[in-house]
């Protein structure tokens, strides 16, 4: 059974159309990673499952309620049920690594000043970086900042983690890390996740399910083994990471008419 | 050429009357917040920090201003009030002009100066770099926990920093007209008591609650609104100030108008030469 829907979702800013009649289902407890080339609309597709963005046409519902038309102050209360990493881990900067994992649990809980702490010293254990409390987001490398905003996401023990492009900027190794730290989530707290990326070496370990979204429409749809055999051109090109010939000879074009 | 003016002019007043729009909604919604538990600790909690920020940090740069615009009117006007025989009533002219216009009206500019640009500075960072999408997702009101604790100690610490703007002015005017440019003590303060009293200095103070709650509200606002990039949030601290300065000149003015007819309907006119 799936947790959140989104029907015929259409998406434009001024002329530019974002997304088309877009439909996806999403069942819980799995993982569904979404690729596509820059400027396809990934983000937008995640900013709309949370509600920040509202769609010009289509619904999106999560787990029977309709959040594009759910009043604000409910959708607040949804919202608590989601943990949402994004690119740039988004932390405050004027607080530090514990006060930013403590904020929504200050927000939304009415626990003392010491289980909060406790949990945040647990969060941050969890992404391997124990001890950091007392840290401002500036003296973190990109990866720590990464790791901080995900120990932030996970606070209030989501139902379903959003990861907008968790790898990027992020060496191998680091990538990896987070990668691990998705799948953990995954397997110890059951959460659903749907992560955005351009990683394929992340999309392959962490999906269950990928989708493929081209100028607003999904044109893949199925299994890490299946869109390695796929012989949709875009998706296959994609994957392996190559330029279409059309591409190329564009180039190539370029270098001769340059002087 | 007339049918571009036109579509122009069209256009532009479209945009202001959105922008205004947007700006009145913005203010409904953080009056609305004020009013859902804005004094549970949980929200007074906010507000310490930012008085810091607002209030003791803009002491020395008010204080100065202060000051020194007090003994500039001692000294612009003392050869005037000495050429009608009436230098010992300089301290009614100084004082009345401080309390009552230039001690809330240049505190609230320097505020919009030092505190508006960086409101507007730190929270369209915060807009570029998603910090407020991060707020909205963890399922707090950005309006609540950003906007209201700082539109509160705008609106708390302008008045306060008015009576210290004020003091530091009257301050600075005596200087230079007794000890100075030698006008009696006595009928100097006399002069002084007589043309101000209570009504003068709550009128100051009054406004400058006024002035305070609009600078915070439109510096949160251009920030909130602001453009992509260090570019947009430039350009977003420069308009913040520039509003911030119109609204503060505009509402002096409605305010000078409703206040002296309130004055006059209940006191009648009072001159200081009278």
């Amino acid at each position: 059974m799936s947790l959140i829907d989104l029907k015929h979702v259409s998406k434009s800013f001024g002329p530019l159309v974002v997304l088309s009649e877009l439909d996806l289902s999403i069942e819980a407890g799995k993982s569904l990673v979404v690729i596509g080339a820059s400027g396809t609309g990934k983000s937008v597709l995640l900013k709309h499952i949370v509600g920040l963005l509202k769609p010009d046409h289509g619904e999106v519902w999560f787990d029977g309620v309709r959040v594009d038309q759910v009043p604000e102050r409910q959708l607040m209360q949804l919202r608590q049920r989601f943990g949402f990493l994004f690119q740039l881990g988004a932390l405050f900067d004027s607080l530090t690594v514990g006060e930013n994992i403590a904020f929504p649990l200050v927000e939304h809980t009415h626990k003392s000043h010491g289980e909060i702490n406790k949990i945040v010293a647990q969060k941050l254990e969890m992404v391997g970086l124990p001890n950091f409390e007392n840290k401002m987001p500036a003296q973190l490398s990109g990866g720590q900042k990464k790791r901080v905003a995900l120990a932030r996401a996970i606070a209030l023990d989501p139902e379903v983690i959003l990861y907008d492009e968790p790898t990027t900027g992020l060496d191998p190794v680091r990538a990896d890390v987070i990668n691990q730290l998705i799948i953990k989530l995954k397997n110890e707290l059951k959460v659903t996740s749907i992560t955005v990326t351009h990683d394929m070496a992340s999309a392959f370990k962490i999906a269950d399910r990928i989708v493929m979204l081209h100028e607003g429409k999904l044109i893949f749809d199925g299994t890490p083994d299946e869109i390695q055999r796929t012989d949709i051109p875009i998706v296959h090109e994609f994957v392996v990471g190559e330029a279409s010939k059309e591409e190329v000879a564009a180039l190539k074009g370029d270098e001769h008419s340059q002087p | 050429m007339a049918t571009w003016v036109a579509e122009k002019v069209g256009r532009d007043t479209l945009g202001v009357l959105a922008s205004f729009g947007d700006f009145s909604r913005f203010v409904w919604s953080a009056l609305g917040s004020f009013g859902r538990g804005a004094m549970r600790w949980k929200n007074l909690r906010l507000v310490l920090p930012q008085m810091y920020e607002v209030g003791f940090k803009s002491v020395p740069v008010i204080g100065i201003t202060g000051a020194f615009i007090g003994m500039v009117l001692g000294i612009e006007t003392y050869t005037q009030f000495r050429a009608i025989g009436q230098e010992n009533r300089l301290g009614s002219v100084i004082n009345l002009s401080v309390v009552k216009q230039i001690g809330p009206v240049l505190a609230a500019v320097m505020l919009a100066g030092r505190v508006g640009g960086s409101l507007t500075a730190e929270l369209g960072t915060m807009n570029v770099t998603e910090q407020l999408d991060a707020l909205r997702v963890m399922g707090a009101d950005p309006i609540r926990v950003l906007v209201v604790p700082r539109v509160l100690a705008c609106l708390i610490l302008l008045p306060i920093l008015t009576i210290y703007s004020d003091m530091l002015g009257v301050l600075g005017g005596w200087l230079v007209s007794v000890k100075s440019l030698g006008i009696p003590q006595e009928p100097y303060w006399r002069y002084a008591a007589a043309a101000v009293d209570n009504w003068q200095i709550f009128e100051g103070l009054i406004k400058a609650m006024f002035f305070g709650c609009a600078i915070g509200l439109i510096s949160c606002y251009k920030g909130f609104t602001c453009g992509a990039g260090a570019q947009g949030v430039g350009r977003a601290c420069t308009e913040s100030f520039v509003t911030s300065f119109i609204a503060i000149i505009v509402l002096n003015f409605f305010f000078a108008k409703l206040a002296k007819d309130w004055y006059v309907a209940i006191y009648g006119i009072r001159g200081i030469f009278g």
